[in-house]
């Protein structure tokens, strides 16, 4: 009798806590970040700072250290300019998608999305088979007698920009194709109505309604690209690294865990200060919404 | 000459045939709605003159000039439309300045200009906001400066009243007649509110399947049908139909399809034997307690709609139901109760022969 009213009461004071603490439906999720997420974060951030002395003698190397410099500017720069080479060809892309009929427009978004399912690790190595000098492009050219050697398509920030575009354009063109499709096409017919040429009214009407698009599918693109690891392995030159293979070669190769950790949280403010900048320009919450579709 | 006439114009959607020879003169300055049920064509005809779509044949000619070849943009027509579709990145004085822009107009002179269109719709001083921050009444004058501004040598109106709260379109259809007049710009409005089309325009085309079935000054159409399918759009109406049996004095006696019989007068003479529709509209009838003149068929009311200046009511009388209005026209009127017995009955000039 007592244990059952003790039950009750205990189920009783459950119902209460859930109703009125909007936490603790949350709890599993938050217990999830926190494990998962925030202590191994914590852990490294930790490490940075700790091993092997205690204080700033980790991040003093990494600024001292030239080549280090010189992988955090090549990782921007790279991603720079896959970004902004990622972004013409999303535009024209999407442009391509909005403005055909269902079922060419169906046929574009499957041709650009359906390479998402292929690993990545398949997808780069079958770019190293076209790009390389022995390789599709390379001998198609030498068989038709326009080159005599070789040209460098690979180990170069040529190679790596290829790659990174053909791994992130599905994320260029998504948002720029939202953006597009929920043009009112009235605005375009009210243009050409006021004496616009059909030039003029995309670069007045279409082209400024088309940009939050592109500018969520490039803060995507560019802070994704920052973290590329297997892309530049493959395809890029062994003296230009990215700062995710620098951060490997320290934890896998010479095992000095505090410094690689240290790169490790150089790249962590590498992409937050993008999104922070990013944010002084633009709503980043209602961009990432608007254009994506995310509700 | 007129300044707008179309003639003989076919379009089609896929295997849709949306307008059939269609065929309209507009005079200079005049204000002309297209009226019509939705899916009647008149917001294609509307696109056809603004020059986004182009027709199978026939032609438009405005001033002289065949527009059959020319694009939208060189066409200089002043379009509004149903959701104003103003620019949203662009302030208001950039959207009404826009198509002054296009021909090559400085920035001050534009600008200048399209101040002075938004003081004459009372906009002056909303020149720097942005569309998403004005009313939708305010995004109405908007719309119709950045369309006057050029100049048009048409003013195309596209439903452009009807996203607007009943006493805003009042409002705006007063404030739109009165810019329309003081400008002096030629005006097609298409329209499928009546009353609209009715209370603004100087003629109206009533269109049906892609052609125009009428096309009058307000009071004829209203007034003068030249067919049931007018009569029946536009206004109410009651409607007999059956063979003339006989003729006395200028009365006929009429076999109505399920047997019953009416007798009534009308304007001019009909043949006997053959069979008609006629038409008469409820504020034409007469109603009264006890018998008169015009007031000779017995019925009963079965519905009283008190409408404060009118009163409607719906009388039982010859197996039909009937629709008679009545002006409340005195203080201490009489007003008839559902279920009592009453005259009723019209003049012969009310009867519409369609």
């Amino acid at each position: 009798m007592q244990s059952v009213e003790t039950h009750a009461g205990f189920s009783r004071t459950i119902g209460r806590a859930l109703r009125s603490s909007p936490l603790l439906p949350l709890l599993p999720g938050i217990l999830a970040i926190v494990f998962l997420f925030l202590w191994p974060l914590g852990q490294m951030i930790y490490f940075s700072f700790t091993d092997p002395t205690v204080g700033l003698e980790n991040y003093r190397r990494f600024f001292q250290t030239p080549a280090e410099i010189r992988s955090l500017g090549t990782t921007m720069w790279v991603s720079f300019l896959a970004t902004l080479l990622c972004a013409v060809i999303g535009y024209i892309y999407a442009y391509s998608m909005a403005n055909s009929s269902k079922a060419v427009s169906r046929l574009l978004m499957g041709a650009v999305v359906l390479p998402m399912g292929v690993n990545l690790l398949v997808r780069t190595f079958s770019l190293q088979a076209i790009l390389r000098d022995t390789g599709l492009i390379n001998e198609l050219l030498k068989s038709i007698g326009l080159i005599q050697s070789p040209l460098p398509l690979i180990r170069n920030t040529f190679a790596v920009s290829v790659g990174i575009i053909s791994m992130e354009l599905p994320f260029m063109v998504l948002p720029i194709y939202n953006t597009m499709v929920q043009i009112n096409r009235k605005l375009l017919l009210a243009g050409e109505g006021l004496g616009a040429t059909p030039a003029r009214v995309f670069l007045d009407i279409y082209l400024p309604l088309s940009l939050p698009g592109v500018f969520a599918g490039s803060l995507i693109v560019f802070v994704s690209s920052l973290a590329y690891y297997v892309v530049p392995q493959l395809l890029g030159s062994g003296s230009e690294m990215f700062l995710s293979q620098d951060v490997s070669n320290w934890i896998q190769l010479q095992a000095e865990f505090g410094y690689g950790a240290t790169v490790g949280v150089i790249l962590l403010i590498l992409t937050l200060g993008t999104l922070l900048i990013a944010s002084l320009f633009m709503n980043i919450d209602k961009t990432l919404s608007e254009t994506t579709g995310a509700k | 000459m007129s300044l707008l006439s179309i003639h003989d114009l076919c379009f089609r959607y896929g295997e849709k045939s949306v307008l059939k020879n269609f065929s309209l003169e507009v005079e200079e300055g005049e204000f002309v709605s297209l009226l019509g049920p939705s899916g009647c064509g008149k917001t294609t005809a509307l696109m056809l003159i603004a020059g986004f779509e182009y027709p199978e044949s026939g032609s438009i000619v405005v001033g002289g000039e065949n527009l059959n070849d020319v694009p939208a943009y060189r066409r200089n027509m002043g379009m509004v439309f149903q959701n104003y579709a103003l620019f949203p990145h662009m302030s208001i004085l950039d959207n009404v300045a826009y198509g002054l822009r296009q021909r090559k107009i400085s920035k001050p002179a534009a600008y200048k200009a399209a101040e002075e269109v938004l003081s004459l719709v009372q906009l002056q001083g909303m020149a720097h906001r942005f569309p998403g921050q004005i009313s939708g009444g305010q995004q109405q004058r908007v719309a119709l400066a950045r369309a006057i501004v050029i100049k048009p040598r048409l003013l195309l109106l596209d439903e452009s009243l009807s996203a607007l709260d009943r006493k805003l379109r009042v409002e705006m259809e007063v404030e739109l007649r009165k810019i329309q007049r003081e400008v002096g710009i030629t005006t097609i409005f298409v329209t499928h509110d009546q009353e609209e089309a009715l209370t603004m325009s100087d003629r109206v085309a009533l269109m049906r399947d892609g052609s125009i079935e009428q096309y009058d000054q307000p009071s004829v159409i209203y007034e003068q049908p030249k067919n049931l399918f007018v009569a029946g759009f536009l206004g109410k109406a009651n409607f007999l139909k059956g063979d003339i049996e006989a003729a006395q004095d200028g009365h006929y006696s009429m076999r109505l399809e399920d047997g019953n019989r009416v007798q009534f007068g009308v304007p001019r003479p009909l043949e006997v034997g053959s069979s008609y529709t006629i038409g008469v509209r409820p504020e034409k009838m007469e109603i009264s307690a006890t018998p008169t003149e015009n007031a000779t068929m017995p019925g009963t009311v079965s519905l009283v709609t008190y409408a404060g200046g009118v009163t409607q009511y719906e009388i039982q009388a010859l197996g039909k139901e009937w629709m008679v209005q009545s002006q409340n026209a005195t203080v201490h009127g009489a007003i008839f109760d559902a279920g009592q017995q009453v005259w009723f009955g019209w003049k012969p000039d009310n009867s519409l022969i369609l």
